[in-house]
């Protein structure tokens, strides 16, 4: 068996970057002789994995009660409260009750959740949905936070690289650093004498 | 009495541009009468104070004297308004509030300007941009907003009293916390400004302003959850967050000036990202004055905003003002604040600030973002989008937690550079730790894949739980060295680690507090909420209680009539409490409020809401939500002031070395020095 197992390891190796490395690639190349066999596994892993999130989404698929929940908590009441539909809690509200209980109508019909929010805008404009729709120019405004978070990543990332290979400040009345050895030396001192 | 509110607020606008024109000249030219001017100068803005003062002791005045002939006190208060609220009229309205703003920011300036000695130079330019800003909020309060402007006509015989939301306790003390916050960044500004300015040599005025900016952060933090706090008890939908534009326009400074807090340390310990700071603090004032605006402009609609003016185009000026004076000073002196060191390496405490800081600014964005993208959706496509909820949660999230994943990261790494192996070696027990306990909350029912929100409510409490363990690893390490040196229990060596440390280990509880508040928000995927008309004996269940309604009652006094019921609370059959929700109707204003009743407990709030009668049946109808955890979010809070006390508590050997050094003083004085 060991035999066996070494040999299984060897010859995987040339498939599998760091193939030699100790974790999960050394785990795959125990498994698999050759690349195929490798192919053949990912596309059994994948197709069970879109089919396990098939079923879990099916089995979580919203019943009626549960849609109008979802529904109503994606658009605002229109009374000019600022709530959501479901959290408008002004008894008498002439606009809530009237649009709750046309939510109720519309999930009872069977209307997909787009036309459901479509039936919406055209009687109460499009303030009534409480998010940015994805199509045309409000596309925008969930595109441009993760622009933002991406860009800002690059950017810090950039500045990291750049950080590291730029010449220090010279000049009088700022301490210039120990050598790095020195540093290293007096940094394991003061944590060993204090490991603050 | 308006007239010498009036005059009070001509002479502190003449004392203002005093103490701002004389000021820099005194700056510009050099020698005794540089020195004598600012000093007349200082005292100037000195007396602005008690001027101030003065005009706002005049305004409250009016509102105990019922003096209707001013416009502010008829629109805000009513002869029947109790004490404490029509103290509360000074900030209710658009004219106090800006009043209120002036005489903060003026009380700041007064003990800025008492403590000049510290670095009376640095404190000169500070003191200078100080009174520049008083100046634009005097000019705002003389000419646009002025709070002791007279009724027309007829004088009425009563007020039309404060708003009904308004007339709660929290209320007396959430604004004043928040204003404390937003006027209390002026401050660091005022220092960064300066110290820019005159090329201030090292980072003493960082050390300087430290302290401020902790005191102004922490009545932010404070203001910021009493604001919650209120809308959780007076709003009555259940939620204490609904991403109004206020609420947003409190957190945005809020979010830049911890970044500042962190990334300051770089400054301070490692003569890095001054440039970086500088922008940083320029953008929490300007973020300040910005919501200022936003709250009262009328640029977008909110529950929380004033009236609707014209004084928007004055703070546009003024942020206009700010950002030309800040870049044209910072192209100046820029050379001034290049890097004193190089990064080292990608995994050190430097660059983990660096995505701390880009992640906070992220959030940031992204909320002035959304705040402002109807408006730009208005400009660009003429229709008016809304950006609720479902649009900051989504996006923000993310930003959140992985937030959390750095503060836990960052304690871990050291200054410079950090190896693998001893941050897989430190964040081994943290990561396991966490792992363990998403296991345990899937085994015990828990189910991510059902819903997002039950996903990021799983990863938020595995990252709080790495968060704890970090800093709980952190002290227990620290500590046991300690004792190791001196024999001392754990506890006592944890102990004074803190007091050696009190900024680092006051951090870490500020830290622990946050992570508290993040496990109270997590609950928030789990609620629920159930609504009934209910008669007498009529029953409502939900989760494991049962609601019976009992009675419902009226009672009446001179501000407002009330109308409650009384439900009895059962859990498992057992009655655990009776509970009364009320809902008032205020006369003064003619307008209703609903006082919610509230059973809170670590594992959840049951919290009850009268919600009225149906109009159609005349039945009262009740809601009743059940929101786990939420106390864990003000018991977090209370972590996070205590943790920011703490780091504000000097250093027990700095104590302990001041105090030598002046015994030294003493020591070295001749005989009779003191007679």
């Amino acid at each position: 068996m060991g035999k066996d197992r070494s040999t299984r390891g060897r010859g995987t190796a040339s498939i599998l970057p760091n193939g030699g490395a100790f974790g999960w690639r050394s785990a795959l190349a125990l498994r698999f002789h050759t690349q195929e066999e490798l192919r053949g596994f990912s596309r059994k892993t994948f197709s069970f994995v879109l089919l396990s999130i098939a079923i879990l989404t099916l089995l979580g698929a919203d019943s009626g009660p549960a849609r109008v929940n979802d529904l109503g908590h994606r658009m605002m009441c229109v009374c000019g409260c600022n709530q959501i539909l479901l959290e408008c809690n002004h008894v008498g509200c002439s606009y809530s009750d009237r649009m709750r209980t046309e939510l109720v109508a519309a999930v009872d019909r069977g209307e997909n959740d787009d036309m459901t929010l479509q039936w919406f805008i055209q009687k109460y404009g499009t303030t009534v949905i409480a998010a940015p729709t994805d199509k045309g120019f409000n596309r925008v405004a969930w595109i441009v936070p993760y622009l933002v978070l991406v860009l800002g990543i690059v950017l810090t990332a950039f500045i990291v690289r750049a950080w590291k290979s730029r010449p220090l400040l010279a000049h009088a009345g700022v301490p210039q650093p120990a050598p790095s050895a020195d540093i290293d030396r007096l940094r394991e001192q003061a944590r060993r004498e204090t490991d603050l | 009495m308006s007239q010498i509110g009036s005059f009070a607020l001509i002479l502190a606008l003449a004392l203002a541009g005093y103490s701002f024109f004389f000021g820099l000249i005194s700056l510009w030219l050099k020698g005794p009468v540089a020195e004598r001017l600012g000093e007349t100068a200082r005292r100037a803005g000195v007396a602005t104070f008690g001027v101030i003062f003065l005009a706002a002791l005049v305004l409250v005045i009016c509102a105990f004297s019922n003096d209707f002939s001013i416009a502010y006190i008829y629109h805000h208060s009513n002869r029947d308004l109790p004490a404490p609220y029509k103290f509360a009229t000074l900030w209710s309205g658009q004219e106090g509030s800006l009043l209120f703003w002036s005489l903060l920011l003026s009380a700041y300036g007064f003990v800025l300007r008492l403590r000049y000695k510290t670095d009376p130079r640095l404190f000169a330019y500070a003191s200078v941009v100080i009174a520049a800003v008083q100046i634009f909020f005097l000019l705002l309060l003389n000419f646009a907003a002025h709070p002791f402007a007279l009724m027309q006509g007829a004088l009425p015989d009563d007020g039309t009293g404060l708003n009904p939301l308004l007339q709660y306790p929290e209320m007396v003390i959430h604004p004043p916390m928040l204003y404390l916050g937003y006027v209390g960044f002026t401050v660091p500004f005022a220092f960064a400004l300066g110290a820019l300015a005159m090329r201030y040599p090292g980072e003493k005025w960082i050390h300087i302003t430290r302290r401020w900016t902790m005191v102004t952060w922490g009545f932010l933090t404070c203001g910021i959850f009493l604001g919650m706090h209120w809308a959780y008890s007076v709003l009555g939908w259940g939620g204490y967050w609904g991403w109004d534009p206020v609420e947003n326009a409190s957190l945005m400074p809020w979010l830049t000036g911890t970044a500042f807090l962190h990334s300051v340390m770089m400054q301070e310990k490692r003569g890095m990202l001054k440039t970086w700071n500088m922008w940083l603090i320029f953008s929490t004032f300007m973020l300040s004055i910005f919501g200022t605006m936003l709250t009262r402009s009328g640029l977008v609609s909110s529950v929380h905003a004033f009236a609707q003016s014209s004084i928007g185009d004055w703070f546009v000026v003024f942020l206009v003002i700010i950002f030309v004076v800040c870049l044209g000073l910072y192209l100046q002196n820029h050379k001034h604040l290049r890097s004193e060191h190089k990064l080292e390496s990608l995994i050190s405490r430097e660059s983990s600030f660096l995505f701390n800081n880009l992640l906070f600014l992220v959030a940031c964005f992204t909320i002035l973002w959304g705040t402002l993208f109807p408006k730009i959706s208005e400009w660009v496509q003429g229709t008016k989008v809304t950006v609720g909820p479902p649009f900051f949660n989504r996006v923000n999230i993310p930003v959140a937690l992985l937030l959390l994943l750095l503060t836990a990261l960052g304690p871990l790494l050291a200054w410079r550079r950090t190896s693998w192996e001893s941050l897989k070696r430190n964040f081994k027990t943290p990561a396991l730790g966490a792992l363990a306990i998403g296991i345990l909350l899937v085994a015990f029912g828990m189910r991510p894949w059902q819903d997002q929100s039950y996903f990021y409510s799983l990863m938020a409490i595995m990252l709080s739980v790495m968060v704890a363990l970090t800093v709980i690893s952190e002290f227990v390490r620290g500590g046991r060295v300690i004792a190791g040196h001196t024999g001392q229990g754990l506890f006592p060596s944890m102990l004074q680690l803190t007091r050696r440390n009190t900024r680092r280990y006051g951090g870490y509880l500020v830290h622990f507090g946050v992570i508290v508040i993040v496990i109270g928000f997590a609950g928030s995927a789990f609620n629920q909420d159930a609504e009934k008309e209910m008669a007498f004996g009529d029953k409502l269940s939900i989760g494991q209680y049962t609601l019976v309604c009992n009675s419902y009652t009226e009672d009446d006094n001179p501000n407002y009539g009330s109308q409650w019921a009384v439900m009895d609370v059962f859990k498992n059959g057992k009655k655990l409490a009776t509970m009364t929700p009320e809902r008032r109707f205020y006369k003064a204003s003619q307008q209703t409020s609903t006082i919610v009743a509230n059973r809170s407990t670590l594992a959840e709030d049951l919290y009850v809401v009268y919600e009225g009668q149906n109009q159609d049946t005349g039945r009262p109808i009740i809601k009743v939500h059940l929101n786990p955890l939420v106390m864990w979010i003000w018991i977090g809070v209370w972590i996070v002031i205590a943790g920011t006390v703490v780091a504000m508590i000097p250093n027990e050997q700095a104590v302990a070395a001041r105090v030598v050094a002046t015994a030294r003083v003493v020591r070295a004085e001749p005989v009779g020095a003191g007679d």
